[in-house]
């Protein structure tokens, strides 16, 4: 069928105006048909193991395969841009492109923090490699459906609706109660970045090393930061403090010792909260994004997906930039020193 | 149709909690986009520059409208 031949009829453009209705009908029918969406869970679902770990115990959360997915990945381009260093001849494509990207992001860091880019550097990009991959390996076919049937465990979620193709119930009786023992879908790979975990454990890690590359950049100095009890204005000639005047000033100097001591243990504190938002903001979005390809899946089974897992890998890359940038602000403001004028 | 108990309140505050958390982030990228796109037009050649600390700071913006966003899920699925 000649396309163009047939957009120029008025029948051809009828009958494939159908065909679109009809595909994108096709698509969607799976909504009417009765099928029930798919089980969301905002905590980790746990796999059951034969065997007992020391501390997981029976079970590992579904997000440990694919963070060790994410390092087998990282971990073998990494052998292998080794090995591909020490072959003789001109570099094959395979380095280029990773030397290009290490490159790129060594510009990008020297332009943004300047010569102590290189000691952040094994760090932050790390991060950002690791975030970015593991929010992409998330999109790959299998995450999120392929996987056991295990024992329901929430008893107070919402009601738990079934894969229609992977499921069966199993009711047992317990006793005396009508309860019974639904087999939930416990996939074996799920996003990695969908656990407050893992998340968490790079914020943690992130503000942890801003204080290290502080202390290792200013010494014991660094501490001034936090435990500043000095006035921040110069000390005033001393044959100018005469009668009153030396009073008012030496209660105004009191105030700013007593405000500066305040607001530098206040500085801990915010240093300890910068945890909450690292980890959020990446929980956030890679969880609300699983959440989204869910619920398209469940609308539309074809075609449609495709846009949102475009959107997914747009927002996995922009989050695992966001994540290094802000590590990297963070290292770049603990190391330089503050208050440059001392007043002694 | 609606749900009874419970699950309704959850539907009724998962609702209003994501409604009501979109507001302000929503502003706050648009003013910063409004003056990122400022920035440029006065001064095209640093717009490599203005770009990334654009999308920087949009994103911690866009922070807050993720937290709204943890919220109401975990409202509705936890």
């Amino acid at each position: 069928m000649n396309l163009g031949a047939a957009l120029k009829t008025r029948r051809g453009r009828f009958v494939l105006i159908l065909v679109v209705l009809g595909i994108v009908a096709l698509c969607g029918i799976g909504v009417f048909g009765g099928e029930k969406l798919p089980v969301i869970s905002l905590a980790a679902e746990e796999i059951p193991l034969p065997f007992s770990l020391p501390f997981y115990g029976n079970h590992i959360p579904n997000t440990l395969p694919s963070t060790f997915l994410t390092m087998a990945i990282l971990i073998l381009i990494g052998l292998a841009y080794n090995r591909a260093q020490r072959q003789e001849g001109p570099p094959s494509r395979f380095r280029v492109a990773v030397e290009a990207v290490a490159e790129g992001m060594l510009d990008f860091m020297e332009n943004a923090v300047g010569e102590n880019a290189r000691i952040f550097f094994p760090l932050v990009a790390t991060f950002f490699l690791f975030i970015a991959v593991s929010n992409w390996c998330g999109i790959l076919p299998g995450f999120g459906s392929v996987g056991v049937l295990a024992p329901h465990h929430a008893e107070e979620t919402a009601v738990a609706e079934h894969e229609v193709e992977h499921e069966e119930e199993a009711v047992a009786e317990h006793g005396e109660g009508e309860e019974h023992v639904e087999m939930e879908l416990v996939p074996f790979f799920r996003s990695a970045n969908a656990h407050l975990s893992t998340t968490l454990a790079l914020a943690i890690v992130s503000v942890a090393a801003a204080q290290y590359f502080g202390f290792k950049m200013q010494g014991a100095s660094y501490l001034n930061k936090y435990l500043n009890f000095r006035a921040s204005s110069p000390k005033p000639d001393p044959s100018t403090q005469k009668g009153m005047e030396g009073i008012i000033s030496k209660m105004a100097r009191g105030m700013e010792v007593f405000i500066n001591g305040i607001v530098g243990l206040l500085e801990i504190i915010l240093e300890a909260l910068k945890v909450l938002p690292f980890s959020f903001r990446l929980f956030g979005n890679i969880f609300a994004g699983e959440v989204l390809l869910f619920v398209v899946s469940y609308l539309f089974a074809f075609v449609f997906p495709i846009i949102f897992l475009g959107l997914e890998l747009f927002v996995g890359l922009i989050q695992g930039l966001i994540f290094a940038m802000l590590t990297l602000v963070f290292f770049s403001i603990a190391t330089t020193s503050h208050h440059g004028e001392e007043s002694h | 149709m609606w749900p009874e108990g419970e699950a309704s309140v959850r539907l009724a505050a998962t609702a209003l909690t994501i409604m009501v958390g979109v507001l302000s982030p929503a502003f706050a990228i648009g003013w910063i986009g409004s003056k990122a796109m400022e920035a440029i037009g006065r001064n095209p050649e640093a717009s490599g520059g203005i770009l990334t600390s654009m999308i920087l700071v949009a994103a911690l913006a866009e922070a807050i409208a993720i937290y709204a966003l943890v919220v109401a899920l975990a409202i509705k699925f936890a």
